[in-house]
């Protein structure tokens, strides 16, 4: 069966002003999301690692510089009319900021009621309330303390699962939430989620969630990509990734996380990261310059992707007795 | 015995709005030791950066300090003038504010900025000394001293951040304010940021205070922690007791509320939401939330007690 959404090699280079290079925000990435087996895939990633640019590529929002993005085989920048509306029913978006995407003049009401009448999703307005009601449900929230409102009246957390029960309408096959939880509370944090996991649970929905906060995507995903600097840095089945992870960038970032821990090693490790000399070149790995492990081999060429394991590929020379891993198995690493 | 560096008694701040008063923060004590790390930790609406704000007298109308009053070592701030409140921000009191790395100056160079705060502390110096006392601070926070001719929009967030830490210490205040000041970074970038603004604060013997909501942060860097719910303290204890026995209900579930990379599937919300500051809850303000209310904590307002080295505002400690 053909995937639902599939990024073939597919790559984004912001061109540059005159005479300046232009900068590679994503470097060819291949990946799959099949419809017929929902999950959670994490994309993680420090600002500039190319999340964001990612998301966008699969939800058309920007055109890629390399590769394609294709929709049930389709190329998405040669989909007929119907295929696009097919398109944008299937892939819904949540953003990272719950204030920015509500007008203040309307009710709340109202970004609820857009996509059951862009789509024709009801036939008359008890079902088109009916439809609402069950959403807002869907993600915990009661309809009676949010219809009729207007956005300043609601909490953040309840504004961003508004945002959610609205991607919920159209019944689609894939969410892409980039930075869903990030400008709400961290008590919030956990029901948001919580809601968003339920919603691949309980109604198939597979989400792509776009994080810089590897913990929370450890509580709610089932399969995760690491990118650096454009690169992908390690994938695979969360547990193993997160629990023992292989690339040098990924343990890094584990062990940067701060924990609520009595011993107090946080600060001690970073105080003895060791400094390793190493320059970045054009064509070696992009984090030679930051990596404990960095040997001349990393800067000669471009690492490859290696499969460890049945289910994790780690972009680093160091796993170079591996199998390389063609470029368009990443889906089913990723798969469960 | 040494004396405290800075001290806050019974301070009160309300903010006036056209449907009642709000109250911010709500009779808040407590006293930091010289080069002591305390934490101000809590949920947005807490009270914790107007707390933090306040000290400096920062708080612009409506809000206003109702009662209280704060002290650096023997100076009341309340009784400063206006130049004499300019002289102690910085000097004596730094702040590293939130988003800090949106307050540099976009069209002025860096050590533009930080000559700024010396000439404004009527610091005057040879041209030669102000660039060598710059290049210090820049190295002071892991800067190479070529950025102090180049503009904020040349550094990246952890560079800006250092920046702001490197204007903060300028004047080698006694008492740093930083207000969630890694809250936009990554965290390789933010343990690179916190270990700078440890270093430095260790150098300086200066004490800091860090507001934040991030439990795992406030774990790692102070060595005392205050929650405040609600605009009041609830739990002030060392942190390795919050950390290994947290007593005040709400700290409980703020530190469960912190996703675990040990176990899957456990992650928590604080049920109910943080109470609106205009209507509080009578008796306990978090007994909505809290699983353990009694009668006696809808009806009485608990105080601030003493309990084994502890503070902790709640009928059931």
């Amino acid at each position: 069966m053909l995937p639902l959404i599939e990024a073939v090699n597919v790559g984004k280079r912001f061109a540059g002003g005159i005479g300046r290079e232009g900068t590679l925000a994503l470097a060819g990435l291949s990946l799959a999301i099949h419809p017929e087996r929902p999950s959670v895939i994490a994309v993680v990633g420090e600002s500039g690692s190319g999340k964001t640019t990612l998301a966008r590529l699969l939800l058309g929002l920007v055109e890629p510089t390399e590769g394609m993005v294709r929709y049930r085989g389709e190329d998405l920048r040669r989909l007929g009319r119907d295929a696009r509306r097919a398109f944008r029913r299937d892939v819904q978006a949540v953003f990272q900021d719950p204030y920015g995407v509500y007008n203040p003049f309307y009710r709340v009401d109202h970004v609820l009621a857009m996509p059951v009448r862009r789509f024709g999703l009801a036939a008359s307005r008890s079902e088109a309330r009916d439809l609402i009601g069950e959403a807002l449900r869907a993600v915990g929230l009661r309809p009676e303390e949010i219809l009729g409102r207007y956005p300043h009246q609601l909490s953040g957390g309840q504004r961003q699962r508004v945002m959610v029960a609205r991607a919920l309408l159209p019944k689609p096959k894939l969410i892409v939430a980039d930075e869903p939880v990030s400008m709400v509370d961290a008590s919030l944090r956990a029901t948001i989620l919580g809601s968003l996991r339920k919603l691949t649970d309980e109604h198939g929905i597979s989400i792509l969630y776009i994080t810089h906060d590897l913990a929370t995507a450890y509580q709610v995903s089932d399969a995760i990509l690491v990118l650096y600097r454009a690169h992908l840095a390690e994938a695979g089945a969360i547990e193993p990734v997160v629990r023992r992870p292989q690339h040098p960038y990924t343990q890094l970032l584990v062990s940067a996380i701060p924990r609520a821990h009595v011993e107090r090693d946080w600060l001690v490790q970073e105080n003895e990261m060791p400094r390793n000399g190493v320059g970045l070149t054009p064509e070696g790995c992009v984090f030679a310059d930051r990596c404990p492990h960095a040997v001349g081999l990393c800067v000669a060429g471009p690492p490859m992707l290696h499969h460890t394991e049945t289910r994790r590929a780690i972009a680093c020379v160091q796993y170079r007795e591996h199998a390389v891993l063609s470029a368009g198995a990443l889906g089913e690493v990723l798969s469960p | 015995m040494t004396r405290p560096v800075l001290r806050v008694e019974g301070l009160s701040v309300a903010f006036d709005h056209p449907l009642g008063k709000v109250q911010a923060v709500d009779d808040v004590s407590f006293a930091l030791m010289p080069g002591e790390r305390f934490g101000l930790a809590g949920e947005s609406g807490s009270g914790k950066s107007t707390l933090a704000l306040s000290i400096l007298r920062l708080i612009k109308p409506p809000g206003h300090i109702e009662a209280g009053s704060v002290w650096l070592d023997d100076a009341r701030i309340a009784h400063l003038d206006d130049n004499g409140i300019r002289q102690l921000r910085l000097a004596g009191i730094a702040l590293v504010p939130q988003g800090s790395m949106n307050s540099l100056n976009p069209v002025l160079r860096i050590g533009g900025q930080i000559a700024d705060a010396f000439a404004d502390h009527g610091l005057r110096l040879g041209y030669r000394q102000e660039q060598r006392r710059i290049a210090a601070l820049l190295d002071a926070v892991g800067l190479p001293a070529s950025v102090a001719r180049m503009y904020p929009h040349e550094l990246s967030g952890g560079m800006k951040q250092r920046a702001c830490i490197a204007v903060a210490i300028s004047l080698r205040p006694k008492v740093i304010i930083a207000d969630e000041p890694t809250s936009a970074l990554d965290v390789v970038v933010q343990r690179q940021v916190m270990a700078t603004l440890a270093r430095v604060q260790q150098e300086l013997g200066a004490a800091v205070i860090l507001v934040g909501h991030d439990m795992g942060l406030m774990a790692q860097f102070v060595d005392r922690l205050g929650i405040m719910y609600a605009g009041r303290l609830v739990e002030v204890a060392p942190i390795a007791d919050i950390i290994a026995r947290p007593r005040h209900p709400y700290t409980r579930a703020l530190i469960a509320a912190l996703p675990s990379l040990e176990q899957r599937g456990v992650l928590a919300g604080i049920p109910g939401l943080a109470p609106s500051l205009r209507e509080l809850p009578s008796g306990c303000a978090f007994h909505p939330r809290c699983a353990l209310a009694t009668d006696r904590c809808r009806t009485k307002r608990p105080a601030l007690r003493d309990i084994a080295g502890a503070q902790i505002a709640c009928h059931l400690a």
